[in-house]
């Protein structure tokens, strides 16, 4: 693994020098900036009874699905459209290598957009000059969620790919992996067929895997472990599959 | 027997994929120091072939060595040993050519200390040093494959393969990829594919044709004209007693000489002939001197045809289509 950092170093410079990067980062501060503006009029309203950052996180998916995308669409797609990808993987690395610097760079670039929504909290916090409205514990535990589950979704995203060459294709198969496992298995939690007695294990299941109900979790203070491990599995799970396609598709070009 | 391993070594090399056979046992070897020209049809395996011995790709059977270290088990070897040019050299767009052969430079775990020196001297010896911090979506074509290069040969590999590098460049361009690829000669193996015939006869030591995954002819370009041809050939034009004085004044030259072939007489009497002989030393001057000196001849012109290499091609890639459609017909190889 001593190629790495090296690689990882290149990847978040390509990604800093790249003007859909910036796009992107634009997107995704215009749309959290009306979603956390929507949620203080909701507040200036009428008194409610979470934190705003409860609110603000329970919004997570809606950034998720355009920003994954975005950002891990072109990592492997692109250089495997390009031929980049056999320049790269003749030199002394292994794909190992080069799927975990993709990925931890996209994932950096995430955490850093999701950070720097930290902003809007200051301002907040500078304005209002009420303590109430920056209550930690929720504010905390919703970025550590952010983190940890996108963990999960950026493997999602480097995965789809590495099975496709365009870019394209890559972005809809991860937008659609994301809704399946956000939307998706919420929409499963709610059929009334899992309430059957037959159906318990698979409804202990769907319940494990919920999104929503871990970010209610997060945003509490609870840190549970075992929800932890779901999302760390997901990652290992997620990207050797996204080696195995890199290398899936090396055999049968 | 030399203790030092050749260079590279295929022995019934095999790839296929989805029911296609790319590459059907193909065996050749090629020594420390020599450059190797790899020519063949579009399709005939080259390329596969060289994505194997770089380890890109898998083979479905035989056995690769590079500098005697095996391709299939020891692959993160390998790809210390050769420096690889992709055909058309895919660069990434965003990034400065400088910058890029910075990051290729670490890949290839070259120190630190020794990287800014060796960059220098590559973009001097490649000709690019002008262009060091262009971006390449700004950049050339032509610079692509001198990019190639001098990331090829960067870390100063002792084997370095290159597919096509001089493809898409200019007479000038061709020129300085030319005596590169000859600068590098005892230095490091080099392998290289090319449609272009007369480069490779230029640069080349020895040639490898391959068609259909199997090699057709190998050798240097003079023996692959003597191999493929079999026989000198003289382009003659003469006027006199052709028919019943010619074949007697040749076999006194020389018993080998025959006439192949007797073209129509032109208006002033004078016939185009075609002369073989299985002699490889040059019989023109002979040959001149008696027909000049016989009162039945009257010689306007005599010239030695020397076959391109495109000829050897021509002709060794349609010997190898003719043994590929025979089904007991075994493919020549080495």
């Amino acid at each position: 693994m001593k190629h790495f950092t090296t690689i990882l170093g290149h990847e978040i410079r390509m990604l800093l020098v790249s003007s859909s990067t910036y796009i992107a980062a634009v997107l995704f501060l215009a749309v959290m900036g009306f979603v956390f503006s929507g949620v203080l009029e909701n507040y200036s309203a009428s008194a409610q009874e979470t934190s705003p950052a409860a609110v603000f996180f329970q919004l997570f998916w809606l950034p998720v699905f355009f920003m994954v995308p975005l950002l891990t669409m072109k990592c492997l797609a692109e250089e495997r459209r390009l031929g980049t990808l056999e320049t790269l993987l003749t030199a002394p690395v292994s794909t190992t290598e080069v799927v975990l610097g993709k990925y931890f760079a996209a994932y950096f670039l995430y955490v850093m957009l999701w950070a720097s929504t930290g902003g809007f909290f200051h301002i907040l916090h500078s304005f209002a000059g009420d303590a109430r409205f920056l209550d930690l514990g929720p504010l905390l535990g919703g970025y550590l969620f952010i983190a940890v589950s996108g963990l999960l979704y950026v493997a999602l995203g480097v995965f789809a790919s590495s099975l496709s060459r365009n870019q394209a294709v890559a972005g809809i198969l991860a937008f659609t992996l994301l809704f399946a496992a956000i939307i998706g298995v919420r929409f499963v939690g709610t059929l009334e067929v899992l309430n059957l007695e037959t159906m318990q294990p698979l409804r202990a299941a769907v319940d494990y895997t919920m999104v929503f109900r871990h970010l209610e979790d997060f945003t509490r203070g609870v840190v549970d472990t075992r929800q932890l491990l779901f999302y760390v599995s997901g990652t290992v799970l997620a990207l050797i599959f996204s080696i195995l396609g890199v290398e899936a598709k090396l055999i049968h070009s | 027997m030399s203790a030092e391993p050749p260079a590279i070594e295929v022995r019934d090399l095999v790839k296929s994929y989805s029911g296609h056979t790319a590459v059907s046992r193909i065996s050749f070897t090629v020594a420390r120091g020599e450059i190797l020209g790899f020519l063949g049809p579009n399709g005939a395996g080259k390329s596969t072939t060289m994505r194997i011995l770089t380890g890109y790709l898998p083979a479905t059977a035989g056995e690769v060595n590079v500098c005697g270290v095996p391709v299939a088990s020891r692959s993160d070897e390998i790809k210390k040993l050769i420096g690889y040019m992709p055909e058309n050299n895919p660069l990434p767009d965003d990034m400065r050519v400088s910058e890029y052969l910075h990051y290729r430079g670490r890949l290839k775990e070259i120190p630190r200390r020794k990287l800014g020196p060796r960059i220098d001297e590559v973009l001097e010896l490649c000709d690019l040093t002008r262009v060091r911090h262009r971006i390449f979506g700004k950049l050339s074509k032509g610079f692509r494959p001198r990019v190639g290069i001098a990331e090829a040969i960067l870390a100063e590999p002792p084997v370095i393969i290159m597919d096509e590098p001089t493809i898409g460049l200019d007479p000038h361009q061709i020129l300085i990829v030319r005596d590169l690829i000859a600068s590098l000669r005892g230095r490091m193996t080099v392998l290289i594919s090319s449609h272009i015939l007369p480069e490779i006869e230029k640069t080349c030591d020895r040639v490898l044709i391959v068609n259909q995954g199997r090699v057709v002819a190998t050798g240097t370009p003079a023996d692959l004209r003597r191999e493929v041809f079999g026989q000198s050939r003289y382009d003659l034009e003469l006027a006199g007693d052709i028919d019943a004085a010619l074949p007697s004044a040749l076999s006194a030259v020389e018993p080998s000489l025959a006439l192949a072939e007797t073209g129509e007489p032109d208006a002033t009497g004078f016939r185009r002939l075609t002369l073989t002989s299985s002699r490889d030393d040059d019989l023109g001057e002979p040959l001149l001197r008696a027909l000049s000196a016989d009162p039945r001849f009257r010689v306007r012109a005599l010239r030695r045809v020397q076959p391109s290499l495109e000829d050897v091609f021509l002709v060794a890639t349609k010997r190898g289509w003719e043994t590929l459609d025979k089904p007991s017909g075994a493919a020549k190889s080495q």
